[in-house]
């Protein structure tokens, strides 16, 4: 069976003066038409560099990789035919042109005719509605705006994969939601278009993808579609615990007895933290809460909670992504 | 094939636009690129007049002060475009194209050019006016043709220079203005090159803009014509054979090393 993308082994190395740094690690996964697969990970741990090296901005250092049934190094103009990328937070375009011309420019490198690009901009500022800025500078526009822009230049060409890197960074959650919902239309439009994307919001995954793979520095570690990665973890006890404490280093917590994992964060406004624990068995909660009194934080409240695709990181990594994110940056 | 190539000039006539559109738009340029070339124009002729030089060195700087216009816009708008680009994320968007690289270098080399003659005619025809500069043309051809192949040559130095660019960091800003002023000086934007030092003259002969500048100036102000500044042709034909496949063959060199390295999407280095 081709699948729409391929990798073998795919291995990344980045050398720099003082470090080597392994990007990616042996990474296959196969992504079938249609599908929107989601890459799940912290800050660093190689979503990025997996899209560059699919999108042909970046070589592999081993391994093979097929986009459309293309390899990624021999075939670039082939793969670059058939694919668009999206990243967030970035810039779509030209600042000093208006949202329409910034439009047509981007669909002229894709060999559009003038009227089928003025056609093509009309309705993808329709469906993400922002037809109203069609006149306005790029400059001017807000974040949310901005990336509704990048998403229409992205489809300008109707690629047959979209590669979507972060797209909803920093956005807030209208803007999101919108451009979340879009993305599932098209990937499910009669045409089928497929969608790789990356993200580190644990709800943006559960609510796109078919299929989710977990990467941690440069690893897949799990990949399987969201309802079945949690379903592994029935069995798993997860605890919500709020606790009265922003300051507090709870770093003891992944020592204690029974503890799989943990995660937190921090609520600066209630100055309280909400902490996640995944035990062995329901028993250890108690010696939990019993440490966190020892040490003088307080718990406001204890709850049972379903699992999550964070508690699946939590089970794989041992800790959430903010946690990985310091120990990585340590 | 040919689907390719229609594909790549819609490309280069696309970032041509946006090079032209987006100069445009705002109108602060007639002060930056019309005014304040001809206050510097203006102190090099009042200096030569206050020495006595012969009053084609009034022409001299005019067609100097004319043609600098052209080298800023290869510096900063050209050799510089491709870091920029990498800075905003839009050097992603293109490389993710299925085009040719050196479509978009011939469309922002093409935009330059239009944008530049626009202001290069308006000092040139303020100048001459304002300093009343004695004119010989006797072969406007010649001075066309000399023009086309002094702003060919430079606009492939840029392409050349764009593609180097294209991996540096935060330093391709200096290294931009590390090359403004001696190339300023070595191709004698105001005042003939044949009265520098013969070593130094040596130096400015790896230059275009050297023989683009006194072919012209030859041309227009002493009023020499087609067979006495044959040399200067002869140059500049060399210098377009030798840059343009150079450019190519760097930009394809500099893309593969930046996809080696990972340097070509990374910012901030």
């Amino acid at each position: 069976m081709q699948y729409c993308i391929e990798t073998r082994d795919l291995v990344r190395i980045f050398k720099g003066k003082n470090q080597t740094v392994k990007a990616l690690n042996r990474v296959s996964v196969s992504i079938e038409e249609g599908e929107i697969f989601g890459l799940l990970g912290p800050n660093g741990a190689g979503k990025t560099t997996f899209i560059k090296v699919l999108t042909t901005l970046l070589l592999p250092t081993s391994g093979e990789a097929y986009v459309g049934g293309f390899n990624v190094v021999k075939e670039p103009n082939k793969v670059r035919r058939i694919i668009n990328l999206v990243s967030g937070g970035e810039t779509p375009g030209y600042g000093i042109l208006s949202v329409k011309e910034n439009l047509w420019f981007f669909s002229q490198l894709y060999g559009l005719s003038t009227s089928t690009a003025k056609e093509k901009t009309k309705q993808l500022m329709s469906d993400l509605d922002f037809e109203e800025y069609a006149n306005v500078r790029m400059a001017k526009l807000s974040t949310g705006y901005k990336q509704r822009l990048n998403l229409a230049r992205g489809l300008m060409n109707d690629p047959k994969i979209l590669f979507l890197d972060e797209p909803t960074l920093g956005l807030d959650v209208l803007t999101a939601k919108r451009i979340r919902s879009y993305i599932i239309n098209w990937a499910k439009q009669e045409t089928k278009g497929t969608v790789l994307l990356t993200t580190h919001y644990m709800a943006e995954a559960d609510e796109m993808c078919d299929r989710v793979a977990i990467i941690d520095h440069g690893k897949i570690l799990a990949c399987d579609s969201p309802q079945v990665l949690k379903e592994k973890l029935r069995e798993i006890p997860i605890a919500k615990l709020e606790v009265s404490s922003i300051h507090a280093d709870l770093s003891f917590i992944e020592n204690l007895k029974g503890v799989v994992g943990y995660s937190q964060t921090r609520n600066i406004q209630t100055g309280t933290t909400t902490l996640k624990v995944m035990a062995r068995d329901e028993s250890n909660f108690s010696e939990i809460v019993s440490k966190l009194n020892e040490e003088k934080v307080k718990v406001l409240s204890i709850n049972k909670a379903e699992p999550t695709l964070e508690d699946v990181y939590i089970s794989l990594v041992g800790k959430g992504f903010e946690e990985e994110e310091t120990s990585t940056h340590d | 094939m040919i689907e390719q190539l229609i594909l790549n000039l819609k490309v280069a006539y696309a970032r041509l636009w946006v090079r032209v559109k987006g100069s445009n738009r705002e109108p602060e340029w007639i002060i930056a690129e019309l005014v304040i070339p001809i206050l510097t124009l203006s102190a090099y002729i009042y200096l030569y007049k206050m020495l006595k030089a012969p009053a084609e060195f009034a022409g001299f700087v005019v067609i100097g002060g004319t043609m600098i216009a052209f080298w800023a816009n290869v510096l900063w708008n050209m050799s510089a475009q491709f870091y920029w680009e990498k800075e905003t994320g839009v050097l992603e968007l293109y490389l993710v194209a299925p085009i040719s690289r050196m479509a978009i270098l011939l469309g922002m080399a093409l935009g330059g050019i239009v944008n530049t003659t626009l202001r290069a005619v308006a000092i040139l025809m303020a100048g001459t006016l304002i300093f009343q500069v004695p004119i010989m043309l006797n072969e406007p051809g010649t001075a066309f043709l000399m023009f086309l192949l002094t702003i060919i040559a430079l606009y492939a130095l840029g392409m050349l220079f764009a593609s180097l660019f294209m991996l540096y960091g935060r330093e391709a800003w200096h290294t931009a203005s590390l090359l403004q002023e001696p190339v300023h000086f070595l191709s004698g934007f105001y005042f003939p090159a044949r009265y520098l030092p013969f070593v130094v003259q040596l130096l400015a002969s790896i230059l275009p803009l050297t023989f683009g500048l006194d072919g012209i100036r030859r041309v227009i102000i002493l009023g020499e014509g087609l067979i006495s500044i044959m040399p200067n042709i002869i140059a500049l034909i060399i210098f377009i054979i030798i840059l343009m496949p150079l450019a190519k063959f760097a930009l394809n060199f500099m893309e593969n090393l930046g996809k080696k390295e990972g340097r070509l999407t990374l910012r901030w280095q």
